[in-house]
């Protein structure tokens, strides 16, 4: 399939805005800059860019954790995102949530998570009222292979199923919950079988191959959308990084991490644009330098902006 | 006496526990390879296996619920919740079977059963890892809620909650495992359920526990330049609540200011002022002032998340207000 070059382009451009950010964040985070602590989606960039380039713009989209690759792809705005992981007044949640719950309701990011598999009641909630109120947008829930095994994952897709609520289930198994493996964690290691017991149809995709990801992507959005109950997509994917700054990455080998950075999702399709001819090497470059131009603003902006004052404290509590 | 970090304390009494009795195993998240999220099971995989240390799948209630079940038949498990936010994921089984079930059973089981886990705020993590829950807590009959200010009582009291044959909620703080403090070499034990003087005062009482402690003692030290002089009472054990303790610092200061970090309302501080007007009031001079967290959701914003929680500033406001009216 020969792409259109401007959407090659913009796939490009939210890819590397994701790498991009994250890379930012770690030498933020190095630097006592950004405080706490981060999940990084490095590596993981084709799923979130795949996955919601398919949606249209007031669809929804649940998050996790690992929140930064949603909320951009999201049409998320960067200094906004950046300044509410510094924890600033002009952050997209004014500096209360942070990393862990970037959100932009009204771009449809019903929010990253702090409680791993916390979002999924949330998206089928959303899902609920697509159906009642029959409006025709449809609910993308992101969640990691290590959510899986909470009980509100199951108690959801069964509610989800029973009611053919229009809800796209996009697990993202990297391979570990933390430092749990797979194989450690879940007795069922092909994780699209979890979906069976509900009756959902699912789909594995290469998490790494960013139109693969549309392609399945755009099928279950589409089954979504006309009425015939959700799905539930399985993306094998990496996390580059470890999970927190003092994780050692002692349970995984660097080998395997060499496997997957030869996998690059940015590398696979900024070469397959280029072979194809779709994108010359000077316009992923400037793609890149672009993006780059993008963070650095971004990061100027966050940093300049101020904290929230004291009264912002006990604001936002209720309505 | 040599000097330790709270969390190797921790990692000792563990160590200890499990050379002492066979039937002690560890269950949690993270735990093996990784060695916990706060580190303080470093190395207990290596030593003990996957018998001993297992990892779990991300499950809270169901760590809570299988470390039931194997209490009450014959182990004796501690099982990590990783941050104390996610208590709310088990706290069905927490509170419907862990707490109940000896006493619905009319006392014919016994439950052995050590949940560790960790809370309070500091690290800038936001409203989902920063909470202090333990006032939930101790609204539960049934259970034992200990929550350790130094490594000296971290190490003594979780040895003696893995030896009781109650259930008990073992609250550590995120900001105290590199503190270090002194703790002998060899085996003691601290009594769940007795509170400490931790400094002798004559004006003004400061009853606090966990981190707060270090925050009271501060306190303490910049009010007796001012000529003012603090008894620091640190509970240790939340449930049962060492109030004989309280009461006698009350007899000797007549003034009391409660030092806690969770939210004000429905609070600590609530159960304990309640139990001084019960039980002490005839000794008060006036009355009794909580120092406590706000009543909001812990916002990421460092500046906020200072405001939010109390400070050497208003511990040693509060005092003065108790001395001077
Ligand atoms: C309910 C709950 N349990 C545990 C944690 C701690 N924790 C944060 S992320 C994580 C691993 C999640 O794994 P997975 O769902 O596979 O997502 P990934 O981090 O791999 O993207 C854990 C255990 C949490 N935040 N919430
Ligand atoms: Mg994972």
């Amino acid at each position: 399939m020969i792409m259109d070059k401007e959407l090659a382009k913009k796939l490009l451009r939210q890819m590397m805005e994701i790498r991009q950010f994250e890379d930012m964040i770690m030498e933020l985070l190095a630097k006592n800059i950004a405080e706490g602590g981060s999940h990084l989606y490095a590596g993981m960039e084709a799923v979130a860019a795949g996955v919601i380039s398919m949606l249209k713009h007031d669809d929804y989209i649940t998050s996790t954790h690992r929140g930064h690759g949603h909320a951009v792809a999201k049409d998320g705005d960067l200094k906004a995102l950046m300044a509410e992981i510094l924890g600033k007044k002009t952050g997209v949640c004014k500096g209360k949530g942070g990393s862990l719950h970037l959100a932009d309701v009204s771009k449809g990011n019903l929010g990253a998570n702090g409680i791993v598999a916390g979002s999924l009641g949330i998206a089928t909630g959303a899902g609920l009222s697509m159906k009642l109120k029959k409006t025709g947008q449809i609910v993308v829930c992101f969640f990691g292979d290590g959510a899986s095994n909470n009980g509100i994952f199951f108690e959801c897709l069964n509610m989800a199923s029973l009611w053919k609520l229009p809800v796209v289930y996009v697990c993202e198994n990297n391979l570990y919950g933390m430092s749990v493996s797979v194989k450690r964690a879940s007795a069922v290691e092909d994780l699209s079988k979890k979906a069976l017991a509900f009756d959902i149809p699912s789909e594995t995709v290469d998490g790494q191959d960013v139109l693969a990801v549309r392609e399945a992507a755009g099928k279950w959005i589409e089954q979504a959308r006309s009425g015939k109950g959700p799905s539930f997509i399985v993306a094998n994917t990496y996390r580059y990084y470890g999970h927190s700054r003092s994780d050692t990455r002692a349970y995984r080998t660097r080998e395997e991490e060499k496997f997957w950075r030869e996998r690059d999702p940015i590398k696979i399709f900024s070469g397959r644009m280029e072979e194809q001819g779709v994108l010359t090497a000077e316009e992923i470059k400037e793609v890149e330098e672009f993006v780059a131009k993008e963070m650095e603003e971004a990061v100027d902006y966050a940093m300049k902006s101020p904290y929230p004052e004291p009264e912002e404290l006990y604001t936002d509590l209720y309505v | 006496m040599r000097e330790i970090t709270y969390r190797q304390a921790l990692n000792e009494a563990l160590i200890e526990e499990m050379e002492r009795d066979p039937d002690v195993f560890l269950l949690g998240e993270d735990i093996a390879v990784y060695g916990g999220a706060y580190g303080v099971t470093a190395d207990l995989w290596k030593k003990y296996g996957d018998e001993r240390v297992l990892d779990t799948p991300i499950s809270e209630n169901a760590i809570v619920g299988v470390g039931l079940g194997a209490a009450l038949t014959g182990m004796r498990p501690v099982a990590e919740i990783m941050y104390i936010d996610f208590i709310g994921l088990c706290l069905e089984q927490l509170n419907n079977q862990v707490a109940k079930i000896r006493y619905m059973f009319g006392g014919k089981c016994t439950v052995p059963l050590t949940i560790r886990t960790e809370g309070g705020a500091g690290r800038t993590l936001g409203a989902h890892h920063s909470q202090s829950l333990e006032s939930w807590l101790i609204h539960i009959p049934g259970i034992k809620v200990v929550m350790p200010a130094t490594p000296y009582d971290a190490k003594g009291l979780l040895k003696s909650s893995i030896r009781e044959n109650n259930p008990v909620v073992f609250i550590e703080h995120k900001m105290l495992y590199n503190a270090k403090g002194g703790v002998p070499e060899g085996e003691y034990t601290i009594p769940i359920g007795a509170a400490e003087i931790k400094r002798e005062g004559s004006d003004v009482t400061l009853i606090t526990y966990s981190k707060m402690l270090f925050a009271c003692m501060e306190a303490a030290n910049i009010l007796e330049k001012e000529g003012i002089s603090a008894e620091i009472v640190d509970l240790r054990t939340l449930l049962p609540m060492d109030m004989d303790t309280v009461i006698k610092s009350l007899e000797k200061t007549g003034r009391a200011a409660i030092v806690e970090e969770d939210c004000k309302t429905g609070g600590t501080g609530a159960e304990i002022t309640a139990q001084i007007m019960e039980k002490a009031f005839d000794w008060l001079d006036g009355p009794v002032i909580r120092v406590a967290g706000e009543d909001v959701p812990m916002p990421k914003s460092p500046v906020l998340e200072k405001m939010a929680v109390p400070d050497v500033n208003k511990i040693c406001a509060a005092a003065r207000k108790l001395i001077k009216g």
